[in-house]
């Protein structure tokens, strides 16, 4: 798939924050802000995404969202188990996902933890893929900011394309809106130009209305994604969390002309769950984030689905699990 | 020398006041020994104008009061009416030539009917609403609520139990009345009003109009700030022509059957609900219950 | 990326269509001595089937095999049985969804969406709950031993063909009533295939009987003197000329009638979920709804953003072939309603409403209307007191909560509001002050059979659903009592 659009991203924050009118970043501004933002009745929203995750996705349509879904993907390992020899296989499937079929793209990135990031770096080398990392004491996040930033040094120094942090979700429950935003700031820094994902771990945000404020407040502070969940709790990503995400990116759009990318991680597993995410992407934020580089799926078992329904779609019969690698 | 007494006028009730008729028409109410009783007032189509201003601009107030606080009012209507007894009995007695055993019956049965429908205003939610058991993450629930203004016309089978019995469960839903009374006993109606008056009942909830029925009523059928009829006291006859008319607003209309409407009235049948249910409206209100957390929602 | 979504069609096939229905006459199909009717399919223009009609004789024939099944079985048998009946049915309507919803969708013009996820299911469901009732009205709070009143003729409209069936058999026969029922001229099939079920249920002959026709045959079913019972949904004016028509009859009449909901949108709104609801409120069934939130109300000061929101959803909505799973917005019912909403965009641009419609482009056939809105209504213009029943929404703005409840109130209809506050306290007052049988409060076009719907004011009186749905069907004898 290649861009059907440019970006457009200002990666001026302050010049986004004063277009929307942010009076400062200090909490009673944010809070003004944020606790200003137009509530989200729960109800609404998922009688929404459970609508929309009826449409009857098939032939030529299906085909081109499998293949999209698998373009997007952040082929991801972060455990603790993690060596280089089960990274470099990691990195092989991402450059090539199904070997024995045409034409498979490859997925957007591999996601690692920040010392697997060379081996994984040296591994696509050359090939498209591009490496994600995460960082600042993933998955908690509890640390101090000086181990935040040089986790991110570490990763973007070793070759990572793009780093995935994670909010202080304490701060933010206790209001401390302008420590989550000065965290934001300051990595996003640290990140150079590396691409900055912000993980704002909506299972422990606990409402639709917090998941709204976070996802401005890290897109006001200059994250280039926002990005559901670790996938260490649950729950982790969902349909009705990612289209309030994709309503603030969409808004955000609509008043700046800055386009933002959305990242929803963790639970999705099937390739109708990558389809109704789609579909989603497609009404709720608009065709222009049908793009890997606005839109991707953190997961590591939906490309196992997906290329098995590519096979069924190409094939004509249905393919199963002993006909795709396992890596 | 015996020493006059002094007459009573008797006129509209209207809006909390007794005016006269505004055509300044009086028809003459004689006992059964054929002696003037009163020359009470002859209510004409701005008087039926006039008292529909009055029970709209009334309906607010009452509609809006806690059912409590109906309850209470329409008690007290029952205090007044039974501290006006000896009167009232006397007008019956005058008017219709009853013994006075059987007007104090009938009188007691309109206060116990007040007792009985004073305790109903705040019931009608349990008993004809609820919450409703929807099959999704809703709040539902359906309550009744007043139709509004309702013209009634009272029966003349005798004269206070019938338009007690009609007025009451008008008030205790909430609605405001137009009520024509029965011609022949517009004494015993007005005496009535002045009970209403003298019973806290704010002004414009019963608006008492004395005279023909027959000329009257179609103004009420017809006009487009009356919600509801109750046609009681019409012949079967003439209520084609009023039900029709009703029917250009889709005006809700208690039309009781003959073979249970027409006759004399049982002071002793407990009353059923289909009146009170007549100008009884049901509203239904749905409201989405959230998770609380994220958790409870739709996972995918 | 460019996303266009190929075509999931439901195939037509599964509604196995018959080329003629007759009459449900006495538990037999037979003959009319109407006229044979056409129906048409509205996503095409297209004879879809041939249709048998009654004529007045039919009508007799019907009414009196319904007193007999009244007088005979019905009556006497006990209230649990009757139920058994009823559930009975609805497990026959679940068992036979798919073909229902297409056979509906065929027949209507409406999306496969609607008659598979909202259509048939509520329909089966307003079977179970009423069954549950016949064995229990002693429970309703209309006294011990409330009694059914007859036979009930029953006329429904063709926006929801067989559901509308469903909300008028379903009470009549849990409360004891045997039933002469008209559906539309338009849409008479699924309550033909519903006919069918009712015989694989056993029913006795003559407790249900389904009569095509057109105006005359619905006149004749209320106007004859052996039905006890009137149930009517439709038009305001058809269903005045009805109550007219009983005056002095003493029949019970439950009519529910014309609307122009108000939907009311306040600055404090959670915006994405007013719009959602804005959007199903007025395109739901192509706005083809009595209750359809017809009248957008917005606050003064998200007026703008609103309207912008909307528009861009608008814009997502898809318009087209009813049998696509991924149509949002089907076609018109005919081509007298296609006239008539047409007609009144056009007045309504006439008197500078300022027309927006949808960018969609429509098939070539068929009596699709794009999705429109009036921008800029003021309360005076036609197409803001007016039933569109249509795709076509008319904003209006307000300033205050008082305003906004004085406008909503403003019509001689009384059928729906939506209120969309975050403020609970305001939802609330605004629910206990607006004039209209369904509040919904955060959401919109939500029905369930435990909850009564029905109108204020010109939108006709009796509910359907819950307790007072019950209500309708019943004698409580205690009429003429003071």
């Amino acid at each position: 798939m290649s861009p059907t659009s440019t970006p457009t991203g200002s990666t001026d924050a302050a010049a986004l924050r004063a277009a929307m009118g942010l009076g400062g970043t200090d909490n009673a501004a944010l809070r003004t802000f944020l606790d200003g933002l137009p509530a989200v009745d729960p109800v609404g929203v998922e009688a929404r995404a459970t609508q929309l995750a009826t449409r009857s996705i098939k032939k030529d349509t299906k085909r081109a969202l499998i293949d999209l879904a698998i373009s997007m993907v952040d082929l991801t390992t972060l455990e603790g188990a993690d060596t280089p020899g089960k990274v470099r296989n990691l990195c092989r499937k991402a450059v090539q996902p199904d070997r024995e079929v045409a034409g498979t793209p490859s997925t957007a990135a591999v996601c690692v933890y920040p010392d697997m990031v060379a081996v994984a770096a040296e591994a696509v080398a050359g090939t498209g893929v591009k490496v994600a990392s995460v960082a600042t004491a993933f998955p908690a996040g509890r640390s101090s900011l000086e181990v935040k930033l040089a986790d991110t040094r570490l990763a973007v120094e070793a070759g990572a394309d793009e780093v995935d942090m994670v909010i202080d979700r304490g701060a933010f429950l206790a209001g401390d809106y302008a420590t989550v935003f000065e965290q934001v700031v300051a990595v996003k820094e640290a990140c150079g130009d590396a691409r900055l994902k912000v993980i704002l771990e909506t299972g422990e945000l606990a409402t639709y209305d917090h998941v709204r404020r976070a996802s401005w407040l890290a897109l006001l502070a200059g994250g280039d994604f926002i990005k559901t969940s670790t996938g260490k709790i649950a729950p982790a990503a969902t349909l009705p969390v990612t289209h309030v995400m994709l309503q603030a990116v969409r808004d955000l759009f609509d008043l700046t002309g800055v386009q933002r990318a959305v990242k929803p991680a963790g639970g999705i597993r099937t390739t109708k769950d990558a389809i109704a995410y789609l579909v989603a992407v497609h009404e709720v934020a608009g065709p222009q984030w049908l793009d890997p580089h606005w839109f991707r799926f953190g997961a590591s078992g939906v490309v196992n689905d997906l290329l098995l329904q590519r096979r069924t779609q190409t094939q004509g019969h249905y393919s199963g699990p002993r006909y795709v690698s396992v890596d | 020398m015996a020493r006059l007494a002094v007459a009573k006028t008797y006129k509209l009730y209207l809006g909390g006041a007794f005016p006269r008729s505004e055509s300044g028409r009086t028809y003459q109410v004689h006992d059964t020994k054929g002696s003037l009783m009163a020359n009470a007032a002859l209510a004409s189509r701005k008087d039926a104008r006039n008292a529909v201003v009055a029970a709209r601009s009334g309906l607010a107030k009452w509609a809006g009061a806690t059912p409590y606080n109906r309850g209470q009012v329409l008690y007290r209507v029952a205090e007044m009416l039974e501290s006006r007894r000896a009167d009232v009995v006397e007008l019956i007695v005058r008017s219709r030539g009853v013994k006075a055993a059987e007007a104090r019956a009938e009188v007691d049965a309109a206060v116990d009917r007040i007792v009985h429908y004073a305790g109903w205003t705040d019931k009608l939610s349990a008993v004809f609403g609820g919450a409703n058991a929807v099959s999704g993450p809703y709040f539902s629930y359906s309550a009744p609520e007043p139709t509004g203004v309702v013209a009634v016309a009272a029966s003349s089978a005798s004269p206070l139990l019938p338009l007690v019995g009609a007025v009451l469960p008008v008030l205790a839903g909430g609605n405001t009345a137009v009520v024509v009374a029965s011609q022949a006993d517009p004494t015993v109606a007005v005496t009535f009003a002045e009970v209403l008056a003298t019973s806290d009942v704010p002004a414009g909830v019963v608006n008492l109009l004395t005279g023909d029925q027959a000329e009257i009523m179609p103004w009420l059928a017809s006009h487009g700030d009356v919600n509801g009829l109750d046609l009681t006291g019409v012949p079967a006859d003439q209520r084609v022509a009023l039900e029709r008319a009703a029917a250009d607003t889709v005006k809700r209309v208690y039309s009781p059957r003959a073979r249970s409407g027409g006759g004399e009235p049982d002071v002793t049948a407990a009353p059923g609900t289909a009146r009170l249910r007549a100008f009884l409206e049901t509203k239904t209100v749905w409201h989405p219950v959230g998770a609380v957390s994220l958790a409870g929602g739709s996972a995918y | 990326m460019d996303l266009t979504y190929a075509p999931a069609l439901e195939s037509a096939a599964l509604a196995g269509i018959k080329p003629r229905y007759q009459l449900f006459l006495d538990g037999a199909f037979v003959d009319g001595g109407g006229d044979d009717l056409t129906s048409v399919n509205p996503a095409t223009g297209e004879t879809l089937t041939t249709v048998s009609t009654a004529s007045a004789a039919d009508v007799d024939r019907a009414v009196a095999a319904a007193r007999r099944a009244y007088d005979g079985p019905w009556s006497r048998m006990g209230g649990a049985e009757r139920g058994k009946y009823l559930f009975r049915i609805a497990r026959a309507i679940a068992e036979r969804s798919r073909e229902l919803a297409v056979a509906e969708t065929l027949d209507n013009g409406k999306p496969i969406r609607e008659t598979r996820d909202f259509d048939v299911p509520t329909a089966a469901q307003h079977f179970f709950h009423h069954a549950g009732w016949a064995d229990k009205l002693g429970h309703l709070g209309l006294g011990p031993a409330p009694r059914p009143l007859g036979v009930a003729g029953q006329v429904i409209p063709w926006n929801f063909p067989l559901l509308m069936a469903a909300w008028k058999i379903a009470p009549a026969l849990a409360a004891g009533n045997t039933v002469v029922l008209k559906p539309a001229e338009t849409t008479p099939v699924t309550a033909l295939i519903l006919a069918e079920i009712l015989a694989d249920a056993d029913l006795p002959p003559g407790v249900v009987n389904i009569l095509p026709g057109a105006g005359d045959v619905g006149s004749a079913i209320v106007n004859h003197d052996g039905v006890d019972k009137v149930a009517f949904t439709g038009s305001t004016p058809v269903g005045k000329r009805i109550q007219s028509e009983l005056a002095g009859t003493g029949k019970k009449l439950t009519l529910e009638l014309g609307g122009k909901g108000a939907n009311i949108v306040f600055a404090d709104a959670a915006i994405d979920q007013a719009v959602e609801g804005i959007v199903s409120g007025i395109f739901f069934n192509q706005g083809q709804v009595c209750c359809a939130g017809s009248r957008l109300l917005v606050q003064e000061s998200v007026a703008e953003e609103v309207v912008e929101k909307l528009k861009r959803r608008i814009e997502t909505l898809r318009v087209g072939e009813p049998l696509d799973k991924n149509t949002d917005v089907g076609a018109l019912n005919s081509q007298m309603q296609y006239d008539k909403v047409t007609g009144l965009v056009e007045v309504g641009a006439q008197e500078g409403a300022g027309v927006w419609t949808s960018s969609c482009t429509l098939p070539q056939k068929g009596w699709f209307v794009a999705p429109t809105v009036f921008t800029d209504a003021t309360a005076s213009m036609r197409v803001a007191r007016e039933e569109i029943f249509g795709p076509v929404l008319t904003t209006l703005t307000f300033r205050t909560p008082e305003e906004a409840l004085a406008k909503a109130n403003n019509t001689p209809y009384g059928l729906s509001a939506g209120v969309w506050t975050e403020k609970g306290s305001r939802a609330m007052g605004m629910a206990a002050g607006l004039k209209a049988g369904v509040v919904w409060d955060n959401t919109f076009n939500k029905f369930d059979p435990t909850a009564s719907f029905g109108g204020y004011g010109e939108s006709g009186f009796g509910r359907e659903g819950g307790t007072a749905g019950m209500a309708a069907y019943l004698d409580t004898d205690d009429e003429g009592a003071f």
